[in-house]
Order: C-alpha cells, then structure tokens, then sequence
C-alpha cells in the first residue's frame, strides 16, 4: 500500500501539501500530518460527532472520510476558533461559562456542529438547539449544560449582529 | 472561614479543552514511536489450536509479533486487585465468602474465554501497517461449548470457563440479621419476583489508550495510560512483569470519560510496556470502538430473585434475596459490586429481617467491572420495584408504601445493623429522607399529577409518575493524599494522587486550598494523574475524589498554613495566633497595612541562604497530609420521573426528570448539578435504551452503535434539581461524593413511571431496558390476559 497520491487542503487558512496513502483516513490526515489533535476520534463510524470539522463550510464526520476526498477544500477545525490573541470566541466562552463540558473529549466536534449552526440559525428555539447537536455524543454532561450554552451564545451573537446592523445603517 | 467553597467558580481545565490543546492519550507523539494493534478472539469459548503469524511477520514495517506461547513464562496473568479485593477479617466473619481463584493471561495462552480477549498483538510502523498485519495471522479454534447463561454454568456437568474455579462460582456469601423466614411466616402477605439488570458498556466517548516509552539507559519505564487509576495500573504492571514499582511512572493525562471500567485495569496496559521495554521503542495503542465494546470491561448484569414478607398496611418485615452477579469470564475486584448491592439494597427504609445469598459467577463474556453505581443500581432498582408492586398489590400510592417503611429525621445516625465493605458498622451519618421526599413531591406537584393523569386518561393519555430513592455510601477508602509545595513565585503546588477524568479536580481542589489558606484559588496550581508526583494514590472512582482527596486537600493546607504563620510570626515581629492570611496578604491583625505574600515567605524558608530560623523550624514549604476516612459518608436522594407511554409502539417519552439530593457540603454547585445530570443522563439511558447482548454462542451482537443506544440531546431532559445539606460527619469539609448518584435510580424511577402509566393494565417490568420492543410485548400480553378475562 504504498501508493501516495498529492493532496493540497487549506486548513484553518493554511495551504497544506503532502503525498499520502489513498486510504488515510481524513482525521488521521489532520491529527498526524498536520499536528492538529484537537479533533477527536471517538468512534470512527460517524455516530459519535467527536470528528467534527468544517469542510468547505460544512460540518462533516472526518472519520468518514480519506484524506485525498478532502483534496481542494478548505477545512476549519476546533483549533481555528479562538482568536489570535488566544481568547475564547462567543461559544468557547459559553462552554466555560454553563460547565457545558465535564472531560472535554466530545467537546470539539460539539463546537464545530454549533459554529454552522449558529451561522444559519441566530436565534435557535431550545428544541432546535436539541436536534442540532442531536449527532453529537456527551457522555459526560447529559447535555442540559450544553444547551444553556448554545442560548448564551445566540444571545451575545445576536446583539453583536444587532449593534453591527446599527452601525451600517448610521 | 468558606469563601470559594460553595462558589460555582469556572473550571481551570476548560481553556485548553475548548481550544482542542488538551493532552488525550492518542495525542502524544514521541520520537520513533511505534504503533500496536491486537487481534482478538472471534469465539467465546474455545482451544486455540494453532497460530500461524509467518505471512504477517513478513511485511514491511512490522517490528514485532506476539502470542501466548511467547509470554507464558514471562508475563503474570492479572489476578484480582487486592486493594479492592480484600475482604476484612469482621465482614469475613459475617458473611462466610467462598472464593476461588481467578485470573487472565495478557494474551490468550491454549484458550480464549470471551469474544475480544488478545489472542495476539502486532507492532508496526503505524497503524495502518499493523491492521494490514494483523489479518495475516491465521488463527485455528477448536470450539468448546460457551457458557453464556450463568444459572446453565452453576450446574454440575457445565463446562469450565476457568478450569480451576469449580461449578464457575468466583464467589459466594451469605449476609443475614434478623429472622426473615420466621417474618414470612407471620406476616399478611408475600411477594416473590424475580427482577434482572442488563450488562452495560460504560462507553467514554474517548475508548482506551496505552503509550509505553523505556529507556534502557535509566532503566525507566514512562506509561501514558487513559485510566482512572494511575497506582493500580503501576502496582499491576509491577505484579505482571515482575520490575521494581518505582521504575515505572505512570501518567494518566486528560483522560475523556471513565466511569468505572477505565479503573480495570487491562491486558494492553501490561503488554504495551512490555513490548517497549522488549523493542526499546516508544510503543502506543488507541482502542477503536469495536474494540472498547467487545474487549473493555463491562459492567452490572445481576439476577435477583426475591421473596418480601408484608402487611397489609405496607409494612416490609422482610427481605430474601438470592441474586446471581454475571461476571464474564474474570472477576478482578471480589465481592466489590455484589457487596455493594448486598449491604445498600435497603436504601432508606427499615426492614428488620434481611437474608442475602450472592454467588458471582464466571461465563464466557467480557469481563465485569465497577461503573458507576457499583452494584447500586441494581440494589435500587430490585428494592424500589419492590416497593411499587407492593403499593400496587395493596392498591396503595407508592408514596405511602415508601413513607411507611422509611428510616426518620429523629433516628440518625442510623445503625443498618450490618457491616459495610470496609468493615465499619453501616451507620448512616446524616440526612432527611421524609424531608427529601417531600421536597421532591412538592417539586413536582405530585397531587397535581395525579390530577391531570386522570383528565388525560379521559382522553386516551398515558402519563405516569414514578419515584426511587437511594442512600450511597460514598467516598470509601482507604485514603487519599495532598502534597503542597510553595515554590519561588509564591504558587503553592498540590500534587494529588486522585486523578479526574473530567470532574474538575484542578478547580475544586484549589477551592477547597484557597480557603485554608486565605488565598484565591488562582494562586494554587493543582497537579494530578501522575504516579510522579506523590509515593501514594488510589484514584477516582465510587464518589470518593471530594471526600477523601478534598479532606487531604483541606488538611494539607491547614498544615502548610500553620507553618506560614509560624515564619510569619517571626518575620513580623509577633505571634501566629495574631496573623491573618486573606487573598495571599499575610499581615498581622493590628497593622493591616504592612503585609508579606509567600513569595517572601518562602525567601526565608528555603534551603539556601538561609537567615535564621529557629532550630524547630524544618526549611522549605512542603507538607503532606494523607486522609484516611473512618468509613463511608451516606449520600441519598429521591428521584421523580414523568413519562407518557404510548400503548400502540411502547415508545416511552421522559417528559420531566426531578432530582432532590443531599451530598453535604457543595464545593462548587455548577460542578455537582454537572455531574448529577451526566449521572442521570447515563441512568436514563440503562433505562431505556443500552444494553449489550450476547447470543447463545457468546457471540457479541451490539458492536456498533448502531446496535448499542447512547442517549442523545433528544432523549435528555434538563433535570430540576433540589437540594438538602445534611453535612458529613466523617470528614472534615463536611462532603459528601456525588459523582455516582445520578446513575442509580433513573432505571427505578423510570420503570415505576411506565407502570404508574399503563395502572389499568397488570404490567410487571423486571427487567431493563424498557425498549419500546420489550415494552410493546408486555402490553400485549397483559391486553390479551385482560381481554381473556373480561370475555370470561
């Protein structure tokens, strides 16, 4: 199997080149070639949602996936979150502040299906928030936690985006 | 003085979690690094004839292979942990064990015994090379019959699952007061049942992971391990391969999850050292899913069969119990889980004659371990089914049944009459349980409930309401310690033997210190999970890490603080007594003003360049204090479920979920309503949707998850929760644990519910879970016995 084929994806804004087996998978493509190990694995048969990632905007199982499927894309993992400065983003902050993670394995993919999900849904009823991470095992928190974070970060987000509209009115 | 115990202050450990720079086990990388894969039994019972590992060792990139004949002289089986084992000299006395012995070679030597057991283990470049490899190995198996149900394995002519362990009965006791058979005699009524909790997977999302590096120049052997016992592991892999326990550092980094049978401790973790220390090479294995749900420690699967005498007002004069522990095929930790549901089966209620027979039998499954609940679980749901049906036979309310039988407020302590495991008198310390339960009806409107259950029956509804309640002893010994460092930037350092696994120990232990101290818990660094960083640990497990870790905490700090005022005292001119510490300010009462931090404490104090000091004054500010609690502290709680049940699918929907519980002093509350929500969400899902199942071959059929149901967000409501402080009396912060209660009783409260739902049918749940299939099955049934009946 030694059969390398080139793959160029852009992760979290970085080009990234290398010749790899057609079989690697995605996640093992991101935690060994490029060191980025805050994706997790958990199951590797796309149930548990630890693998999350964006690819090309969409949040996708990593696990479920080769290396050179992602070939073109662009991908943004956990560690693209927090700012440059090394503050937390809305969520992150959110997580911490509702205790929305106990050991903190699952939390990653948990952040990376809610960053889309808040995009396309700013103000999420308690019943969406539920169905949207409800691809997403936890283990630890049952939950409830995780929920209450997702409500303070649509909240924050949504007055963000209110002061910003009001500033491109004036 | 409490200031930042009680406090819902944010955890230390969420930064990097939350930024994905958290240090799991499958995160390191060391140089040169090797990468293991094991092949495992496919049969559950059977003769390994031969193995043929030629095909794979000839593929590029693999580094070693090994097989059970290759070990057999030069690896121990793992045997039982006698630290969680032993059974003192008293309870011995009591309860008349019989045990044999019971072990498991690291890899299958002659014959396997369970589905997933390493029959060999392949060392590669990666892990892609070493899977390649691993399905080269052809491994020939001669069957033998599995033995899969353990009251079949009891039996005379059963075959063997460990040759020398006789009829497969690992254990047996038998703990008795009172006269129960003389109380079944005179009593109005009997009720006899048989009531069965299923083996579950405990399944942390992160699976286990093993990295072993030696260096052969020190001869030191580093293990990263995904465990909850750091020690155990050290103490095992000592045990197992015959080296000098102080040769060998194990680590347990941020570890994903746990919840017992990460505290088993397995073959990989011995043969991955092994293997490094064989190659000289760093060496890792990360378990796949497949794997942790075939080969890692399962848990629970206990059949009781029961026989309680009552009268006719509810009264409970007796208890029999005979009830059969379904090991798999090694029993590690003794009588910990039978035991267990042996001495909490009475829960919060009084029953004067009590007899209790257990036998912990072997079987061709995955070996049994602790998870979260440890044997309790199964007591409450046994006990709290009884109650129900007896409510229900004496078309009672269950909740006069429970009020009639509970122990009062007035009688605590309250002397169960009986040993716990450690060999203390099982008293209960401190609580309420009237109160309790009152708060808890109150909370959820029970007349109100009963109220509406009766409009929307009208109306076709099902809806129902079923109450457990559970009393734990928690935070068991044997000891846990701190040892607290101030180093030159005035941080003081705690390095702790009880390591988390998401419990938030570098939070809560800060708080604890900070208050001893008169510091902030910031000026505290909390260092855990390294065999390292302190001679002693246990680790984390059955609700103890507060308990026993929080009191060394406590009492560590109260050492290093006296030595504080000490120097204190003489570097401001005056006496201890006259000194206050607040947020790091060290002054004297009467001059506020004028203070010293401990970075100047420590100045002084340390080794070098010492000015002077009284001879009595030891340099350096370093403490240890190891707690030994004088037993167990009783937790307790009441739980109240409300479902709705469909008749026509048996779907059952959780509507609301309420908790009123009593674990003493709160440390930090946004920590316990955490870990009381995870609990239940883990109870709710035993309830009703995991279980792992073996066919009659011993073959595994929930591999996936496809097959094995986690609950998710949709399945989990928040639950409300209320409160009680009745403090501890066993330890000096007043704690109680609470890390396992959640787990106990949502399985009771649940299946009580759906009874309490379907009350016009005669439906006995006995068994878990309650799957809309299991569920739809009783319906039936009981619509055909009652339609048979109507037509007669």
């Amino acid at each position: 199997m030694s059969n390398k084929v080139q793959v160029g994806i852009s992760i979290n804004g970085k080009k990234v080149q290398k010749q790899v087996e057609s079989r690697l998978l995605l996640t093992d493509f991101i935690r060994d070639e490029c060191n980025l190990t805050g994706t997790h694995l958990g199951c590797e048969h796309g149930v548990c949602g630890a693998c999350t990632i964006l690819l090309d905007n969409e949040p996708v199982r990593g696990c479920l996936m080769f290396a050179v499927q992602a070939d073109g894309c662009e991908i943004q993992t956990v560690e693209s979150l927090n700012h440059v400065d090394g503050t937390l983003n809305v969520l992150q902050q959110s997580f911490s502040d509702n205790h929305a993670l106990q050991c903190g394995f699952c939390t990653p993919g948990f952040l990376m299906t809610l960053t889309h999900f808040l995009k396309d849904n700013q103000n999420p009823t308690e019943n969406e928030i539920r169905e949207a991470i409800s691809g997403n095992l936890c283990r630890c928190t049952g939950y409830a936690n995780i929920i209450k974070a997702v409500q303070q970060a649509s909240q924050i987000l949504q007055k963000e985006n209110s002061n910003c509209s009001v500033v491109s009115a004036q | 003085m409490k200031k930042y115990v009680g406090q819902s202050i944010k955890r230390k450990e969420d930064y990097r979690l939350v930024t994905g720079t958290g240090q799991f086990v499958a995160d390191i990388k060391l140089d040169g690094m090797l990468e293991a894969v094991f092949v495992r039994s496919p049969q559950a019972h059977a003769i390994i004839r031969y193995i043929d590992t030629l095909k794979a060792k000839e593929l590029p990139g693999v580094h070693a292979i090994l097989i059970g004949d290759d070990i057999k002289e030069k690896i121990n089986p793992i045997t039982q942990f006698e630290s969680h084992s032993a059974v003192p000299p008293n309870v011995a006395k009591e309860i008349n064990p019989k045990i044999q012995f019971n072990a498991e070679s690291v890899l299958a030597v002659d014959k396997v015994m369970y589905v997933g057991q390493p029959v060999a283990v392949v060392v590669a470049e990666n892990r892609y090379i070493a899977e390649d490899a691993a399905d080269l190995i052809k491994v020939e198996y001669e069957q033998l019959k599995p033995i899969v149900d353990p009251y079949e394995a009891m039996k005379e002519d059963s075959p063997l699952v460990q040759e020398q362990v006789e009829r497969n009965i690992q254990m047996e006791f038998h703990l008795s007061i009172g006269d129960a058979k003389q109380a079944e005699q005179q009593a109005d009524r009997i009720l006899k049942t048989r009531v069965q909790t299923p083996r579950l997977s405990s399944n942390p999302i992160e699976t286990r992971g093993v990295i072993a590096d030696y260096d052969n120049r020190t001869d030191q052997m580093h293990v990263w391990s995904a465990t909850q016992l750091p020690f155990e592991v050290r103490a095992t892999i000592a045990h197992c391969l015959g080296w000098t326990e102080q040769n060998i550092r194990v680590t347990a980094p941020d570890v994903g999850g746990g919840f017992g049978p990460k505290g088993g401790v397995h073959p990989e973790e011995i043969l991955i050292p092994y293997i490094s220390n064989q190659l000289n090479r760093p060496v890792k294995w990360v378990e796949d899913r497949l794997e942790h749900l075939t080969s890692a420690r399962q848990s629970r699967d206990q059949v009781h069969d029961v026989i309680v005498a009552y009268n006719s007002d509810g009264t409970i004069h007796s208890l029999r119990d005979e009830f059969v522990v379904d090991s798999g095929a090694v029993n590690f930790f003794g009588f910990t889980c039978a035991y267990n549901t042996a001495y909490h089966l009475r829960g919060a209620y009084k029953i004067p004659n009590y007899d209790i027979k257990s036998r912990i039998v072997l079987t061709n499954k995955t070996p049994n371990v602790p998870f979260r609940g440890a044997g309790r679980p199964e007591a409450v749901f046994t006990m709290d089914r009884v109650i129900d049906m007896i409510a229900r036979k004496l078309k009672l309310d269950p909740v006069e049944v429970m009020k009639k039988n509970m122990i009062q407020a007035h009688e605590m302590p309250y002397d169960q009459g009986i040993l716990v495991k450690d060999g203390a008198k099982l008293i209960y310390d401190s609580g309420d349980y009237p109160a309790a339960l009152n708060q808890a009806l109150e909370m959820v409107d029970y007349e109100g409930f009963r109220d509406r259950q009766k409009e929307l029956k009208k109306a076709g509804k099902n809806i129902g309401i079923g109450i457990s309640t559970y009393v734990e002893g928690t935070g068991a010994g044997p000891f846990e310690g701190a040892l607290l460092s101030v180093d030159s930037s005035g941080k003081v350092i705690a390095h702790l033997g009880a390591s988390p696994q998401g419990q938030g120990h570098e939070t809560v232990f800060a708080q604890v210190g900070a208050d001893a101290l008169g510091l902030t818990p910031d000026d505290i660094v909390i260092k855990v999970g390294d065999t390292a960083v302190l001679p002693f640990g246990a680790g984390t497990y059955a609700s103890r890490s507060a308990v026993n870790a929080g009191s060394a905490m406590h009492e560590a700090s109260l050492k290093l603080r006296k030595k504080v005022l000490a120097i204190a005292g003489i570097m401001l001119g005056t006496t201890p007594d006259e000194i206050e510490i607040e947020e790091g300010k060290i002054f004297s009462k009467d001059d506020p003003a004028h203070f010293l931090t401990l970075k100047d404490i420590f100045k002084r104090v340390r080794p070098a360049a010492r000015p002077p000091l009284p001879p009595e004054i030891e340099p350096g500010l370093q403490v240890t204090h190891y707690f030994v609690p004088p037993t167990v502290t009783f937790a307790s709680s009441v739980h109240v479920a409300e479902v709705e049940v469909d008749k026509e699918t048996g779907f059952v929907e959780l509507q609301n979920y309420s908790v009123v519980h009593d674990c003493g002093t709160v440390i930090n509350p946004m920590i316990v309503d955490g870990q009381i929500q995870g609990g239940i969400a883990q109870g709710i899902g035993s309830a009703l949707y995991e279980e792992v199942v073996y066919n009659e071959n011993g073959q595994l059929l929930t591999g996936t998850y496809m097959d094995y149901l986690l609950p998710t967000s949709m399945e989990i409501p928040t639950v409300k929760k209320g409160h009680q402080l009745h403090l501890s009396t066993r330890n000096p912060l007043g704690v109680k644990g609470v890390g396992e209660g959640g787990a106990i009783s949502p399985p009771a409260a649940i299946a009580n519910a759906i009874v309490d739902a379907l009350s016009d049918l005669e439906i006995v749940i006995n068994q878990l879970p309650v799957s809309p299939s299991r569920l739809r099955g009783l319906i039936k049934e009981a619509e055909k016995k009652q339609s048979t009946i109507l037509s007669k």
